[in-house]
């Protein structure tokens, strides 16, 4: 098991290494540049180019970049957003609200989708699993800001509860509404996929076996059922959460929430791309994606025995 | 003549287990399957009954229903299924399978009076436990046993059914077990509680031939070991030359042919019977083509008019098409569901063929013994 987490820790660095790499090149091949072109003269963009190595060959430039990054830890400063301030004190503030909504979203989603879904498949051909199957299929329908702004009409304006926007100072009654809204998604895909998972254990041999030793009902579901069930959405989990920690791009500007989502829009629509700003937020995409995926194989081994043992040298 | 009269085991055994009239069908999408229509069957105390037929014919949805494992879409439409047993006082006692709630069914029939084998050892063991926790699980469950003695029970289990370094393979998972091991595992699962009935649904078919006959073997050993009654599920006539007393041919959904294994070996007197043996093939028959019985079962979404095998059948009747036969007898033991054995039907032999065959296997048979 160690053997097979420290290959799976290996494999995830070289490929952040990779993708950091790659990512250095497109942002610097891309068209436009960082600078706001009509309120700068071309001497002090050739100034500015100059004092932030933009003029070195890409290879010098990537090793610089990657120096600092790995040594200080340091993403470097805005070149055109928020200027001067630096990268990684902004990207604090807006990974906390992210990430705490995300989470949020995530608990909730996974939650009461894993509740669904097994209450849909205990229940299999009956009202409730009828009645679980179209709410799962209306919220992976309706795009999250859909529901955000129906939220939004309904519990902050019609019936004034909620706040209208995002608060930090209220932080956890303001972030009622987005995290619902941002839930909905992940809660109606696994709703279905526990529900089509959970059914198809349900009938499989070794299910009908445990009953025929003369287990029933909850221990059942615990010892055979749900373990089993959990392996395959476990897969599907993963890219879900990535995407609600970082993808909540329109939900955050609708609701005013001072977002790494906001920010990525801002770094790439604001007046000039900020380089470092998009480079960032490509690295810290890609090492959440990468950590998370990650963390699934690790959990794998964990649920899954037969992945664990090719792990296990000798064993078999 | 005598109406619907039950499958018959006339042996000195008492009997343990009684289908009577036993009906079920499925709703699908496409309409209600009248899978099981009418099947009447004894089990006796340490014998073996097997139930042959082709796929489809219903012999596992039969035995399904004795262990309460029918899917949810099916429905008992009437029937019994009676189950006698010695209760904690040692007192007799007869239940209906049928009428017991799914829990108290659980709680004190199955894995515990009643287990089962299933037919492909590769699907039928959860592959996130270990086999000695899967082994024990039902111990913990009936008996209330304490760990150490589950744990002295399962592995002498493991070697009751013949797998080397019991100690070892406890902690493996199933995914590291050949598929004959994993029946090995799975028959001691089904005799991890000491059960009266031990039903086996196909199983040696999902298994190679060299194996097959070491698992038939190990469950005829330990059906005399402990006592055993045995039901086996299958279409392979020669698993049922080997273990069986008694022998159910079912066909849609009905028992079309009961009797001892050597009456319906060497006397067979329903024509699907005739097509089965047939059917199996043998090195000595001239002809080059293995027989198959024409067509393809009845599809039980329509219910089939007179004889459901009327139609595949080369020595059908004009009332095959219009009524079904009843039972009639052959001998005590021996009842077969065909209009030919009407004292008023012309009079027809199962093919030459085949008489041959039997007639070959018989001498045989004689010359072994």
């Amino acid at each position: 098991m160690t053997k097979y987490v420290l290959k799976r820790i290996g494999t995830a660095l070289l490929t952040l290494l990779i993708i950091t790499f790659l990512l250095f090149l497109l942002v610097r091949i891309m068209p436009g540049n960082p600078f706001p072109s009509e309120r700068m003269s071309a001497d002090m963009i050739a100034n500015k180019r100059a004092e932030m190595g933009l003029d070195d060959p890409i290879p010098v430039q990537f090793f610089n970049y990657l120096r600092k990054l790995l040594l200080e830890g340091d993403f470097g400063n805005g070149t055109s957003l928020y200027y001067g301030v630096p990268i990684n004190s902004v990207l604090a503030t807006c990974m906390s609200n992210s990430f705490r909504i995300g989470g949020m979203a995530i608990l909730i989603g996974t939650a009461l989708g894993l509740l669904l879904g097994i209450t849909a498949a205990l229940n299999r051909g009956k009202f409730l699993d009828g009645f679980c199957t179209v709410l799962s299929i209306i919220g992976v329908c309706v795009p999250s800001y859909v529901f955000l702004i129906f939220l939004q009409y309904y519990f902050s304006f019609r019936i004034p509860f909620f706040p209208y926007f995002f608060d930090a100072k209220r932080f956890l009654f303001s972030s009622v509404i987005p995290s619902l809204s941002l839930s909905l998604f992940t809660l109606s895909t696994i709703a279905r996929f526990t529900r089509n998972e959970m059914v198809e254990v349900m009938d499989s041999d070794y299910v009908h076996l445990a009953e025929a030793k003369g287990l029933h009902g909850g221990s059942l579901v615990r010892r055979h059922v749900l373990r089993n069930a959990l392996i395959p959405i476990v897969t599907v989990l993963a890219p879900l959460i990535v995407d609600l920690l970082t993808g909540a791009l329109v939900v955050e500007k609708i609701y005013g929430i001072n977002g790494i989502g906001k920010l990525m829009v801002d770094a790439i629509t604001g007046e000039g791309i900020d380089y470092n700003y998009v480079l960032a937020l490509g690295i810290l995409y890609s090492a959440l994606y990468i950590g998370i995926m990650l963390l699934v194989d690790i959990l794998y081994g964990v649920l899954d025995p037969r992945i664990r043992v090719q792990g296990k040298a000798g064993d078999a | 003549m005598s109406e619907k009269k039950p499958g018959l085991n006339q042996s000195a055994g008492k009997t343990i287990l009684e289908i009577r009239d036993l009906d079920i069908s499925f709703k699908t999408n496409a309409g209600t399957i009248h899978a099981i229509r009418g099947v009447n069957l004894d089990l006796c105390k340490g014998e073996t009954v097997a139930i042959v037929g082709e796929s489809g014919s219903g012999k596992s949805v039969t035995m399904k229903a004795v262990m309460g494992l029918l899917d949810s879409n099916a429905s008992v439409n009437s029937g019994e299924i009676l189950y006698t047993y010695p209760d904690a006082s040692g007192r007799e006692v007869t239940v209906d399978l049928l009428k017991m709630p799914k829990k108290q069914l659980r709680q004190q029939i199955n894995g515990q009076r009643i287990a089962m084998v299933f037919q492909d050892p590769m699907t039928s063991l959860d592959p996130t436990m270990t086999i000695g926790k899967q082994i024990m699980e039902g111990m913990f469950l009936h008996e209330n046993m304490e760990k150490k003695a589950a744990r002295a029970r399962a592995l002498e289990l493991l070697n009751l059914v013949g797998i080397t370094d019991a100690e070892k393979r406890f902690r493996n998972y199933p995914h590291q077990l050949s598929g004959g091991m994993r029946q090995r595992v799975v028959i001691a699962i089904a005799l991890s509680a000491n059960p009266d009935i031990l039903i086996c649904d196909e199983p040696t078919t999902a298994l190679d031939v060299t194996i097959q006959a070491r698992i038939l073997e190990l469950i005829m050993e330990i059906q005399k070991k402990m006592g055993l009654s045995v039901v086996y599920i299958t279409h392979d006539l020669g698993v049922v030359a080997k273990v069986a007393d008694y022998v159910d041919v079912m066909y849609a959904g009905k028992i079309v042919e009961v009797g001892n294994v050597n009456e319906i070996f060497y006397e067979p007197k329903h024509p699907y019977t005739w097509g089965l043996l047939s059917a199996m093939p043998d090195l000595e028959t001239e002809d080059d083509r293995l027989y198959s019985i024409p067509g393809s079962p009845p599809n039980l979404l329509h219910e089939p008019k007179g004889d459901a095998f009327a139609a595949r059948n080369q020595f059908a009747l004009a009332i095959d098409e219009k009524a079904e036969p009843p039972l009639f007898q052959v001998s005590p033991t021996h009842w077969a569901a065909t209009w030919l054995l009407h004292p008023d039907a012309p009079k027809v032999e199962m093919p030459p063929e085949l008489q041959a065959r039997l007639e070959r296997a018989r001498k045989e048979a004689e010359k072994v013994l």
